[in-house]
């Protein structure tokens, strides 16, 4: 079973993604270039990682979104199977329609770096099962365009449909309802700004983040 | 061959916080009648005469692409040029 992590011409978190599936989870992450049009066979899970793909041109993940390997990605979501966009990955999902909303730039707009507390709404998802619900953890955020954007009929189908997996603690950027990370209807698709892998290491200033990937290989593991 | 010119901008319910930030900036400059700063993107852009429709492929071009629907709004300007 192979965790396929999409690499853009500006991905950055990709080798943070890598270690953590490899390191900490003990899994087998592979990366998979931009320009390929299908994803590697065994494929359990496909991680857009953070970064600046395309060099935000545009908007951010604007361009992303058509790149060769996006349709195999769509495939494979639609398909039912879990798909974890980070940071430039979740601006890639809304951009490509996986996900609603869409990502502005911050309200303050200044680019924001630094540990940020978040509380997980909805820890019944694949993603998020070992964490409690209400749970505060603390992850890492590095954002510019990091402010989430859905009009109101949105908002009400989010809460309708318990898609708000996680919210900030004090709101960093300006994101409507707090929001820092949403599924998608069925739940197999989630998009979120704050860096989990960044946060999965005890080494690297704390572990709660680990949760999250516990979560998806527990899962994966499950259902086969 | 078409000249067109597109404007793009965020849709007037949402804040642009670029504009907020530059009406800021002029006003610390003393232009205190300055009540309204928007920022967008423009694009210019060439499009030969395929006999097809030019302001649907343009709109196309803006849903697709050019401006993200959900927060974005966009107006053009086309004229044709010689050598059509």
């Amino acid at each position: 079973m192979i965790y396929s992590i999409i690499r853009f011409p500006g991905s950055n978190c990709d080798w943070d993604m890598y270690y953590v599936l490899r390191d900490v989870m003990k899994v087998t992450p592979q990366f998979v270039d931009y320009r390929e049009t299908t994803l590697p066979e065994d494929t359990a899970a496909v991680m857009i990682p953070g970064g600046f793909s395309y060099g935000d041109y545009l908007r951010s993940g604007a361009i992303a979104r058509f790149s060769p390997i996006m349709n195999a990605v769509k495939e494979f979501a639609e398909a039912g199977k879990p798909v974890i966009g980070i940071c430039n990955g979740f601006q890639v999902l809304t951009e490509a329609g996986l996900l609603p909303g869409a990502l502005r730039h911050n309200d303050s707009l200044n680019f924001i770096c630094k540990p940020q507390n978040l509380i997980v709404e909805n820890n019944e998802t694949q993603f998020t099962k070992r964490f409690n619900s209400k749970q505060t953890v603390m992850f890492p955020i590095a954002h510019g365009e990091g402010n989430y954007y859905c009009d109101e009929a949105t908002l009400q189908e989010l809460k309708e449909h318990h898609q708000i997996a996680f919210r900030y603690e004090n709101n960093p950027n300006g994101s409507t309802d707090n929001i820092a990370g949403i599924t998608n209807r069925s739940g197999n698709v989630l998009g979120m700004m704050p860096h989990p892998e960044r946060a999965s290491d005890a080494m690297l200033g704390g572990e709660d983040g680990k949760l999250l990937f516990q979560s998806l290989v527990e899962s994966i593991t499950q259902n086969v | 061959m078409y000249n067109v010119k597109i404007y793009v901008t965020y849709k007037e319910s949402i804040l642009d916080p670029q504009g907020e930030a530059i009406k800021t900036a002029l006003h610390r400059l003393n232009y205190q009648d300055v009540q309204d700063v928007t920022v967008g993107k423009y694009f210019e852009m060439k499009i030969a005469n395929n006999g097809q429709n030019v302001e649907e492929q343009v709109e196309k071009m803006c849903d697709e692409l050019l401006a993200n629907v959900n927060m974005e709004t966009y107006r053009f300007e086309i004229s044709a040029t010689e050598g059509a």
